[in-house]
């Protein structure tokens, strides 16, 4: 047991310093862009690191480089966020068996992106898919899709896939035909339908990457927060999940982590039999559900404590139909 | 050999052109206030939002898109018409052809106003022209309408342009006013009728009639398509483009009766829209509303039987909270109109008129059962306790400016049968015998 954890907790080491190392070069390429601005002598004093690469090479590089990655908030501005961080392909893996709807991925991520009450980039459902079948607690944020008809159907590109495989949205750019909503059949996207009232932090410049705040008249949606990937953490939601439900990581490393445990990626989904919702549609999205069996807890549990008003969101649902006719 | 001389229609078109009447003021005051009302509603979405309308998170296109296609479609179907009519020299076209080149052109200055009420920042409208993607259908459309308006204004202007060298010419004559001497002055751009000009102002209107029918087709079908491209149950289909061009010309041909009925009454026409015109328009509404009424069908019974869960959802919606709206826009709007036309003893003037005013409704309300319910069905179950959020209903704001959409296209038609008259009179004295001698290549070197 006790080796068991040690093992998790170098694996979990050793994603991070992954995770960093690919944030690192993006934050070399900008020191450098920076450099050539500010004149700044080169840090190459103190410590070195022994960080792993993707290809499996050990290498040594300078500790506040990583360090710097991780922790500095670096602005991206407005032509950089269509770039996508090199080398990398971001993944999510939600694990249906652990959701128990605590709703504190969508909390995190309405508080990180200063979205007003009514809106919610992360939505979390109650799914049954037939009378007689199961429900289970879903929790959706934006799939990112390899083929994303958002983005293909956006006449101005205010909407876009990067390297990366994140699916962004310029506020600044947008013009609010909402045909990116009609096109998207996982009704990820909201509209803002009046001003928001949140204002920018004084000092702060705009960037797609974080996407505050919120313009009134222009569509916005989950961004799988690539500013907390550029400081290697996890998003939003994923740090905030109570249960570890949503893995997160990278396709190119095969890894994915929620914080507590890194799997190998293509091991889960083959282990697990991960799965992508609608698959039949053809988007390709880059966020995996892995099915509620042997389920943590009973659906109830989420259902039970629940806010009436958010309780009655599922009143159309059999399960609850019936469960609130026993009563 | 045409009976009518332009002297004489002229004369007797006159009054039409003269000081308005108490009642045509009535009226024009009305459909002002109507409009200004609208204004209001807009102001009222400009300062507070598009929170203002029923569009919320799930139902994102409403009214707004639902009067655009409408307006789209009737315009379409005037040009379509119109060309059809001029290039097959039918001879009973003469009385409405120009009633029907003003339902493209008034239409078309309407319906793309709605799409900027849709549109959440205005002000980067421009973005269209400066960031253009041209993968996306709104950008075909942005294409092909800003074409179809050149287009049809050509083939309009062209038509217009033998009158206004009539009534430049006959100016004494009609005691015209001098600014309105001015106008068609400047209108007439010096049009004289020599051999040469008629040659080419026959072989121009020909040319255009030809491209403005081809330019109908294809443009509203890029208007369908911005639905079809989309997965969504219910307009991801094939047939949408064909389907949206026959829906177009059918409630265009009700707006062009309903046109008729309203001009032959109020310029007391009864000499020159007759009973058989009605009759001729409406054997076309019937033609036009049986393959409707076939393209319905096809289309809802193919997606019925095999039912999808998608499909199945939409349909059951569509027969469960729009079962009226359902009933009445594809069966009462495609039946009754058919019937009246068939029987001979329903064939009055008043009937067809009546028919086809059914018919527009009926389309209007068929294009809102294909925007809204479809909205109303995502992939992912609406789960909400909002109740504007699930399901979608116009508010003031956006009915304000419906109506004022309306009051406009009435305004115009008010407008221009003041300027010009409802009846094309070089139409009228045209010889339907008339043919090109010389190619005019020839006459042009």
């Amino acid at each position: 047991m006790a080796e068991n954890k040690e093992n998790e907790s170098s694996r979990r080491n050793f994603l991070r310093v992954g995770l960093g190392v690919g944030a690192a070069a993006v934050a070399g390429a900008m020191s450098t862009k920076l450099l050539a601005k500010d004149d700044k002598p080169e840090t190459g004093k103190g410590e070195k690191v022994k960080v792993l690469t993707t290809d499996g090479k050990l290498i040594e590089i300078d500790a506040e480089q990583v360090g710097l990655a991780r922790k500095k908030d670096i602005y991206i501005s407005r032509d950089e966020a269509r770039q996508g961080i090199p080398n990398r392909k971001f993944v999510m893996v939600i694990d249906l068996a652990k959701c128990k709807n605590a709703r504190k991925c969508v909390e995190a991520c309405q508080e990180g992106h200063k979205l007003p009450k009514e809106h919610e980039w992360m939505k979390v459902y109650m799914m049954q898919d037939s009378d007689d079948a199961a429900p289970y607690w879903f929790p959706k944020p934006c799939f990112h899709c390899d083929n994303p008809l958002c983005a293909s159907v956006c006449p101005v590109g205010a909407t876009y896939k990067r390297s990366d495989g994140i699916v962004l949205v310029d506020t600044e750019r947008c013009i609010g035909c909402k045909f990116c909503m009609t096109g998207c059949p996982y009704s990820a996207r909201v509209f803002h339908w009046k001003d928001p009232e949140v204002k920018a932090e004084p000092g702060s410049k705009y960037s797609p990457e974080l996407n505050v705040p919120p313009r009134e008249g222009t569509v916005s949606k989950c961004i799988f927060c690539p500013d907390k990937l550029r400081k290697g953490e996890l998003p939003r939601c994923a740090e905030a999940c109570p249960m570890g439900v949503i893995y997160f990581g990278d396709l190119i490393e095969d890894v994915v982590t929620n914080g507590v445990e890194t799997v190998r990626f293509s091991d889960l989904i083959r282990d697990r039999a991960g799965y992508r919702h609608l698959e039949s549609l053809g988007t390709q999205p880059s966020v995996y559900y892995l099915p509620p069996v042997a389920r943590l807890f009973p659906v109830d549990r989420g259902y039970d404590g629940l806010k009436p008003n958010i309780k009655e969101r599922f009143k159309d649902v059999p399960y609850v139909i019936s469960k609130e006719k026993k009563q | 050999m045409s009976s009518y001389t332009t002297e004489g229609l002229l004369t007797e078109f006159a009054p039409q052109l003269a000081r308005p009447s108490k009642n045509w003021i009535t009226w024009f005051v009305f459909f002002l206030l109507l409009f200004v009302f609208g204004m209001y509603g807009l102001y009222t979405q400009l300062t507070k939002g598009h929170i203002v309308t029923g569009m919320r998170d799930n139902v994102v296109w409403g009214i707004y898109i639902v009067n655009f296609i409408f307006f789209m479609g009737v315009s379409y179907a005037g040009a379509l018409l119109s060309g059809v009519l001029h290039l097959f020299k039918t001879s009973w076209r003469k009385p409405i052809i120009r009633m029907t080149e003003l339902i493209t052109m008034v239409s078309l200055i309407i319906g793309p106003v709605f799409i900027l009420f849709c549109i959440g920042r205005f002000e980067r409208l421009p973005y269209l022209i400066i960031f253009p993607r041209i993968q996306s259908p709104i950008v075909w459309d942005v294409i092909a309408i800003s074409t179809d308006l050149v287009g049809c204004f050509i083939f309009i202007y062209l038509s217009f342009l033998e009158d206004m060298a009539h009534l430049r010419d006959n100016a004494e004559a009609l005691n015209l006013s001098p600014w309105r001497r001015k106008l068609y002055k400047y209108l007439a751009i010096g049009y004289t009728a020599t051999p040469i000009q008629k040659k080419l102002l026959y072989f121009s209107r020909n040319v255009m009639a030809a491209m403005i029918i081809a330019i109908a087709i294809i443009v509203y079908s890029v208007l369908a398509w911005i639905f079809g491209v989309t997965l969504q149950p219910g307009w991801h289909s094939t047939i949408f483009g064909p389907y949206f061009v026959i829906a177009a010309v059918y409630s265009g041909t009700g707006v062009l009766l309903v046109l008729m009925w309203v001009f032959r009454r109020i310029y007391h026409l009864e000499n020159y829209i007759k009973k058989q015109h009605f009759v001729n328009v409406g054997v076309l509404l019937f033609i036009i509303g049986a393959f409707y009424g076939y393209f319905t069908f096809s289309d809802y019974l193919t997606k019925w039987y095999g039912s999808a869960r998608m499909d199945k959802l939409l349909i059951d919606k569509l027969f469960r909270n729009y079962y009226w709206l359902f009933i009445f826009s594809n069966y009462v709007g495609v039946l009754l109109p058919m019937i009246i036309i068939a029987f001979r003893r329903l064939r009055t003037i008043n009937n067809i008129s009546f028919g086809a005013l059914i018919t527009i409704l009926a389309l209007w309300v068929n294009r809102y059962l294909i925007v809204v319910p479809t909205l109303e069905t995502p992939y992912l179950p609406i789960q909400d306790t909002r109740l504007d959020w699930v399901r979608y209903s116009g508010t003031w704001v956006e009915w304000s400016l419906t109506f004022a959409g309306i009051a406009v296209f009435c305004l115009l038609f008010m407008i221009i049968s003041k300027l010009v008259p409802i009846i094309a009179v070089s139409e009228m004295v045209e010889s339907d015998e008339y043919v090109v001698e010389d190619d005019v290549e020839s006459l042009l070197s």
